[in-house]
């Protein structure tokens, strides 16, 4: 009981947040039909933008103004850049979004610098809100796991009962008739794809002061989340959803578990000081979303709830 | 005459190359410039590059300047053998690398086979912070030179502290999975087996290089575990992430690290890390010293202002640099390393000496203590490193038995 109510919550905050990014991601997948490269790095945009909006306001205008602004660079970025290389096929996107997630990079790296910059927790929610066997849970892990599900219920909300909902699903799967009836849809691709972005901008504003902002951030994150996608199956938003959740509590209760190899598979004779012996299961932990890619690539192509082969 | 011409500009281009290379000595800096751990190497360049200006404005060393040429590594060893290989295609006979003692390991495996195949164009490594013990052990090679003390060095001196402190009961050790943090964990639990016996060792914990982004459920286990104090050899990101989690997951014990140190740690930290995360080093910038030191450190600040003075075994490595091509009248790299065996030099903090038989320097040690009351603050806060009276190991009393069986070259 330890460790396992801590590594829940634990587990549970850290896959919102990857399904925070992973959702903007899957979106713009079912919509380009191409994995955007740079998805990370508006989540790294927004951690910065953060930063930047708390040192001149507070925090609060943060959390509203980062991701808005994400969104907008995301939606230029569609505008003016995608979907005029977009003509060229889906190699020239993909490569696009390549250069993009460098170019970001260098930029961020121009304007704060190489190092880690002093983006903390806001002084409201810097206590502790209760122990836990011992260990202080911050307030802030409580409020980031209100604001993931509260996105997670606006966007349910939106995709699922409202009208424009209806068309964006409708532009996803079949552009050319949505067009046909009389609806922009560059328009409407270009706002999902800055909604995606903002998103991920949003999981930077509060993942950023919980992890660590710094120019490291997409990289550290972005393989991370391509696994989600793949693992929950291409386009879907419950399969990210699902995935998410799995992989931050599979990764944490790795963490929490105090056993080698030895001690599982002693009884076949494997001794505890021999070299695979010795491998503890909190070593593999950060394996674990690449040895989940493989094996569902292995055994279930399109993802846990995807419904394209590739 | 156009082809007259054009040989002429290329015969005087060659020559241009060829006295460019006469008058500068050029130390190829092979460390991570991005990625994770970006920020440590960019900062030990920044002192490199600076410790090579102050020299140059003295006039150099044997006449010629002293140029530090970037190689970004990316941290992987492999990369490093390329990034030697094209420093070695430029000319360059000295390396300097710090970050990571894999990479230091594949270096002076490089180095040697190079050194045994092309007799009379040696390469000489200044080893800054690479402290895997092995290198000046088992593995020691002549023209390996450290400048940093060796993880068992460092453990030795933090478990003396341990000795002390009666209400520490329990530790929890906590690592790189890598030979360093292995060469740590070994350390810290011979040291405390021999210090303090009755101390319980409640965790022993590798957990993989660069790749953990929230450490609090590794903190979760420490604290379950009833540790009363943390011993870490982590750097870089590692080490923010660590003691970050650490500090908000509320763990009041003390946090014994090597690294405490590194860039962006205090600005993660923060107040709540005050007086509890203890470093071991070779330097604090809040120590008693000279007052051309206290300029010297000054005027770096100044000159960078995005960092602080840190490595200052950079600046040491270079001053015994130019002390042993002063002394050998040559900057071949043989001579030099002749020339830095026994080596003693009167440094800002005491008398250092680089150790004849296995090229481990003898430095003063400090045990730091983060700290609010501080003249020079860290990161641009006022918190930062500070040291007391009984803090100071000197130089004499961190030197350990070494294995090491040095093959010289002829002289």
């Amino acid at each position: 009981m330890e460790t396992f109510v801590p590594s829940l919550l634990n587990g549970v905050i850290y896959g919102l947040l990857l399904f925070m990014l992973s959702s903007g991601l899957t979106l713009i997948f079912s919509m380009m039909g191409v994995l955007n490269f740079a998805h990370a790095s508006f989540y790294m945009l927004g951690a910065y933008f953060a930063f930047t909006i708390t040192q001149s306001t507070n925090f609060w205008f943060a959390l509203i103004l980062a991701p808005i602004l994400v969104g907008l660079v995301g939606a230029g970025v569609e505008k003016w850049g995608l979907r005029k290389v977009h003509a060229n096929g889906h190699v020239a996107e993909l490569l696009f979004t390549f250069g993009l997630a460098y170019l970001i990079d260098e930029v961020v790296k121009i304007f704060w610098g190489r190092n880690a910059v002093d983006y903390r927790v806001p002084e409201l929610l810097d206590f502790t809100i209760f122990e836990l066997y011992g260990s202080d849970y911050p307030a802030y892990r409580i409020f980031m796991l209100f604001v993931a599900i509260s996105m997670l219920v606006a966007l349910w909300f939106l995709l699922k009962k409202t009208r424009a909902g209806l068309i964006i699903q409708a532009a996803l799967t079949h552009p050319h008739m949505v067009g046909h009836l009389g609806h922009n849809v560059p328009r409407i691709f270009m706002t999902v794809f800055g909604a995606g972005c903002a998103l991920a901008g949003l999981a930077g504003v509060i993942g950023g002061n919980y992890l660590v902002t710094d120019p490291a951030m997409a990289a550290f994150m972005g393989p991370i989340v391509f696994v989600v996608v793949v693992v929950g199956g291409m386009g879907s938003l419950e399969g990210a959803f699902v995935a998410s959740l799995l992989l931050g509590l599979l990764q944490t209760f790795a963490i929490s578990v105090d056993a080698t190899f030895a001690d599982i598979f002693g009884f076949l004779g494997l001794a505890a000081t021999s070299e695979v012996g010795s491998i503890s299961i909190s070593s593999l932990a950060p394996m674990i979303p690449f040895l989940m890619l493989v094996l569902i690539l292995m055994v279930r192509p399109r993802g846990l709830m995807g419904d394209r082969e590739f | 005459m156009k082809l007259m011409k054009s040989a002429a500009l290329a015969a005087a281009m060659a020559f241009a190359a060829a006295g460019a290379s006469a008058d500068t000595l050029k130390i190829a800096f092979i460390d991570p410039l991005s990625g994770p751990f970006g920020p440590s190497g960019d900062a030990g360049l920044k002192e490199w590059v600076y410790a090579a200006d102050v020299v140059n404005a003295a006039g150099g060393i044997g006449g010629q300047q002293v140029e530090i040429v970037g190689y970004d590594n990316k941290i992987n060893p492999k990369e490093s053998l390329v990034q030697l290989q094209k420093a070695l295609d430029n000319g360059i006979r000295y390396v300097a690398q710090g970050n990571g003692s894999a990479v230091a390991s594949a270096l002076i495996d490089a180095i040697d086979k190079h050194n045994k195949r092309n007799p009379g164009d040696e390469v000489l490594f200044l080893n800054y912070a690479a402290v895997d013990p092995s290198f000046t052990n088992d593995r020691c090679m002549f023209y390996h030179f450290r400048f940093d003390a060796d993880a068992d060095m460092k453990m030795a001196a933090v478990t003396d502290w341990i000795k002390g402190q009666d209400d520490i009961k329990s530790v929890y050790i906590i690592g790189q999975d890598y030979s360093f943090g292995k060469a740590v964990a070994a350390a810290a639990v011979s040291n405390l087996e021999a210090k303090r016996p009755d101390i319980d060792i409640v965790g022993n914990e590798l957990h993989p290089l660069g790749k953990v982004k929230d450490f609090t459920p590794y903190v979760q286990k420490i604290i379950s575990s009833g540790a009363d104090a943390i011993i870490t050899g982590n750097w870089g990101a590692d080490m923010v992430l660590l003691v970050k989690a650490a500090i908000t997951s509320g763990f009041d014990g003390p946090i014994l690290t090597y690294y405490g140190g590194s860039l962006g740690a205090a600005v993660a930290m923060g107040e709540g890390a005050v007086g509890q995360v203890k470093a071991i080093v070779e330097v604090n910038t809040n120590l008693e010293t000279t007052p051309e030191q206290d300029a010297y450190i000054d005027a770096y600040e100044k000159a960078y202002p995005d960092n602080n003075y840190y490595y200052h075994r950079i600046h040491n490595a270079m001053n015994m640099f130019k002390m042993a091509a002063d002394k050998a009248g040559s900057t071949a790299p043989k001579d030099i390393a002749f020339a830095l065996e026994g080596m003693e030099y009167e440094s800002p903090y005491g008398k250092i000496t680089m150790r004849a038989d296995n090229h481990q320097i003898l430095q003063p040690m400090f045990m730091s203590t983060f700290s609010d009351n501080v003249k020079r603050g860290v990161e641009k806060l006022p918190l930062g490193w500070a040291s007391g009276d009984g803090d100071r190991i000197e130089a004499e009393a961190t030197a350990l038995e070494t294995t090491c069986n040095m093959e010289r070259p002829a002289n």
